[in-house]
C-alpha cells in the first residue's frame, strides 16, 4: 500500500486553479489571508496580479466575489471550509445565491481530516449549509483527479458553485485513462448487488477498502462516488436502492444534512429503503491526527466495513 | 438638469414613493425619502447610464446597501425611464417584479441584490475592483444607512476599499440620524462617521445639506476628482423628507401610510410641486 500516491485536494485545488488560469484571463483567486494553506499561494506565484488577498474577513471578501462576478470576472473564493460556509453563510446566501452569480467558493479543510486543529475548524456542517441555498452546484471530490476535474467544471458551469476540499493527503484513485467528470453524475465504481455504498470525498476510498473486506465475508457491495452532491443523481441512486434493497452513505460530515439526508430524502419519495448514514453522528471532531480521527469516527475502510456489515446482518 | 429641474424630478420620486408604499401597504418610506436628491442626482445627474441599455458593461453602477429603501430607488428607476411608473403600484405584490428588497434578476436598472444590511458596500467595491481588473473605466457608487454602518461587514469593506485603493467607488452614507429602535447617536452610536473613514484611507467629504443639489454637486464633483483612494461623502438629510408629518419621525422609518395619511402626504407633494412651478 505504500507505494499509493497521496496527494491532498487541497493541493489539487491550487494547481488546477494554475492551470484554469493560464486558460482563462478572466480567472481571479481570491483568498482570506489562508493562501499558503489553501494552496491558492501555487496560483499566486503565477498570476500574482490576478490573486486578491483580502485578509482576514470572509463576509467581505464573499462580496468581493459577488461584485467581481457582474463584471465578466470568474472569482474563486478560498477559505476554510469552516468560514466559507459557516461565519460568510449569510453573504454567500444573499450576496452570490440569491442573485444567482457566477462565484465559485473553494472551500478547503472540510471535515475532521483536518486534525490537530481541532473542532473549531473541522467543519462538518457545510454541505448541509450550502444544500439549502437554491441553485447551489456543491462538489465533494474523491481525490486528485477527480479535484482537478472539479474545478474546471465549475468554471463551466453558469452560476454558484460550492467546492470541498480537504487537508489531508488522499490516496489517488480514479487515475485511469478513461476516467470523465460529469457534473451531476454519480459514478459506479464497483458493481454490487447485495447493498449499495453511496459515498463522497476522501470516505470514497474507505468504502472501496471496505467493499473489499466485505467481499472476504461473501457479501457484495456495490460503490457509488457522489462528486456532485447537489444536483443529486438521483435515478443512479434509486436504482442501486432498487437493486440491492439496502443503502449505506458514508461522509466526513454530519449525518444530518449532508449526503445521507440528501440520498434519504431522494430515497424517501422515489424508492423507500432502509439506510444507514455513516459520518459524524451528531458530534463535534477534536485535536489529532487525521488517520487517527478517521479510524476513531469510523470512517476508515475498516470503520466503514464494521457498520455495513452490521447492518447487513441486521 | 439645472437645480430646478432636479428639485422637481426630486418631488415626482417622492409621490413615486408614497404611492409605491402605499399601495404596497408596508415599505420603507422614511430612509428613501430622505435619500431621494442622492438618487436623483445620481440618476439623472452623475451616472453614466443608459435606461435602454441597462446591462452595458461600461455603465456606471449604483448598490443601494441600504437595500430596504427600495422605493426611493424604484421611484428613481421608473422616473428615468427603465420601467412604467404605473409599475411602483405593483410594489410587494405577489407576482410583482418590484420585490420588496432589490433584485437584480427581475429589475432593469439594479446592478445588485441587496437588503441584508452591510452586504452592498462589498460588491460594490467588487465591482469597483473588477473595472481596475478589466480596464475599465466605469464608476461604482453605494449608497449605505447611517444605522447600517453598525454592521461590522461596513468595515470590512472599507479596509478593502481603501488599502486596495478604489479611487473608481463613492459610499455615500445616508445620515438621516434614525433607526428603527430610536436615534443612531442613543442605539449605538456610528459618530464620528467621518473620521471611521478617514482612518480608513477613504478621502471624506461631509455634506451639511443632504437634500440640497448644489452641496451634492459640489461632493460629487469633489470625488471624481479624488485619485489613490476612494470616496466617502457623509450627507446629513432629512428623514421622510417633503411629507410634513413623516419628518424627522422614528416611527416612519418601515411604515406605510394609510388612505388618510396618503392624500395628505400626496397634497404636501402637489403644494411642493406647484411651488416650484412658480420657481
Amino acid at each position: 500500500m505504500s507505494d499509493v500516491k497521496k496527494i491532498a485536494t487541497r493541493d489539487s485545488y491550487g494547481n488546477a486553479l494554475v492551470e484554469l488560469g493560464a486558460e482563462h484571463d478572466n480567472v481571479i483567486v481570491l483568498d482570506a489571508d489562508l493562501a499558503a494553506a489553501t494552496k491558492t499561494g501555487t496560483f499566486k506565484k503565477v498570476y500574482p496580479e490576478r490573486h486578491i488577498d483580502c485578509g482576514i474577513a470572509e463576509g467581505n471578501m464573499m462580496g468581493i466575489a459577488a461584485g467581481l462576478s457582474t463584471t465578466g470576472i470568474v472569482p474563486f473564493a478560498s477559505t476554510f471550509a469552516m468560514f466559507a460556509a459557516g461565519r460568510a453563510f449569510e453573504q454567500v446566501r444573499n450576496s452570490i445565491g440569491y442573485p444567482h452569480l457566477n462565484v465559485k467558493i473553494g472551500a478547503t479543510h472540510a471535515g475532521i481530516s483536518v486534525g490537530e486543529d481541532g473542532a473549531s475548524h473541522q467543519c462538518n456542517e457545510d454541505i448541509a449549509l450550502m444544500r439549502t441555498i437554491p441553485g447551489m452546484v456543491i462538489l465533494n471530490p474523491s481525490d486528485d483527479v477527480e479535484a482537478k476535474a472539479c474545478v474546471k467544471a465549475a468554471y463551466e458551469h453558469d452560476g454558484p458553485v460550492y467546492l470541498r476540499f480537504g487537508r489531508l493527503a488522499v490516496p489517488v484513485i480514479n487515475d485511469r485513462p478513461d476516467y470523465k467528470f460529469e457534473l451531476g453524475k454519480g459514478v459506479v465504481l464497483r458493481e454490487g448487488k447485495d447493498i449499495t455504498i453511496v459515498a463522497t470525498g476522501l470516505c470514497v476510498n474507505s468504502a472501496l477498502e471496505a467493499a473489499e473486506k466485505l467481499a472476504a465475508d461473501g457479501i457484495d457491495a456495490k460503490v457509488i462516488n457522489i462528486h456532485t452532491i447537489k444536483p443529486l443523481d438521483e435515478e443512479l441512486i434509486v436504482a442501486a436502492a432498487k437493486e440491492t434493497g439496502k443503502v449505506v452513505t458514508v461522509e466526513e460530515h454530519s449525518v444530518i444534512g449532508g449526503l445521507g439526508s440528501a440520498v434519504c430524502d431522494a430515497l424517501a419519495e422515489k424508492a423507500p429503503t432502509p439506510v444507514k448514514k455513516i459520518g459524524m453522528q451528531d458530534v463535534f471532531g477534536e485535536s489529532g491526527p487525521a488517520a487517527a480521527l478517521l479510524a476513531k469516527y469510523q470512517l476508515d475502510g475498516e470503520g466503514v466495513y464494521q457498520q455495513v456489515k452490521e447492518f447487513y446482518n441486521k | 438638469m439645472n437645480k430646478l429641474e432636479l428639485m422637481k424630478t426630486a418631488n415626482e420620486v417622492r409621490k413615486g414613493i408614497v404611492s409605491g408604499v402605499h399601495s404596497a401597504k408596508a415599505g420603507h418610506p422614511g430612509g428613501s425619502l430622505s435619500a431621494t436628491e442622492i438618487f436623483t442626482y445620481l440618476y439623472f445627474e452623475e451616472m453614466k447610464i443608459d435606461p435602454k441599455d441597462p446591462k452595458n458593461p461600461d455603465r456606471d453602477r449604483f448598490v443601494l446597501s441600504k437595500g430596504h429603501t427600495a422605493p426611493g430607488l424604484y421611484a428613481t428607476l421608473a422616473q428615468r425611464g427603465y420601467f412604467p411608473k404605473e409599475d411602483l403600484l405593483t410594489l410587494r405584490h405577489l407576482g410583482s417584479y418590484l420585490q420588496g428588497h432589490p433584485d437584480m434578476k427581475h429589475i432593469p436598472g439594479v446592478d445588485m441584490s441587496s437588503g441584508s444590511l452591510g452586504q452592498g458596500i462589498s460588491a460594490a467595491a467588487g465591482m469597483a475592483l473588477g473595472a481596475k481588473l478589466t480596464g475599465k473605466d466605469f464608476r461604482v457608487y453605494t449608497l449605505l444607512g447611517d444605522g447600517e454602518i453598525q454592521e461590522g461587514q461596513v468595515w470590512e469593506a472599507a479596509m478593502f476599499a481603501g488599502a486596495k485603493k478604489l479611487d473608481n467607488l463613492v459610499v455615500i452614507v445616508d445620515n438621516n440620524g434614525l433607526q428603527i429602535d430610536g436615534p443612531v447617536a442613543e442605539v449605538n452610536t456610528p459618530y464620528p462617521i467621518d473620521k471611521k473613514f478617514e482612518a480608513f484611507n477613504f478621502h471624506v467629504i461631509n455634506v451639511e445639506d443632504g437634500n440640497d443639489f448644489d452641496q451634492l454637486k459640489a461632493a460629487f464633483d469633489e470625488a471624481r476628482q479624488t485619485k489613490g483612494m476612494p470616496t466617502a461623502i457623509v450627507a446629513k438629510t432629512l428623514k421622510g423628507k417633503g411629507v410634513s408629518f413623516m419628518e424627522n419621525q422614528v416611527g416612519w422609518h418601515g411604515k406605510a401610510p394609510n388612505d388618510e395619511e396618503y392624500a395628505v402626504a400626496m397634497a404636501d407633494l402637489e403644494k411642493a410641486g406647484e411651488a416650484l412651478c412658480q420657481m
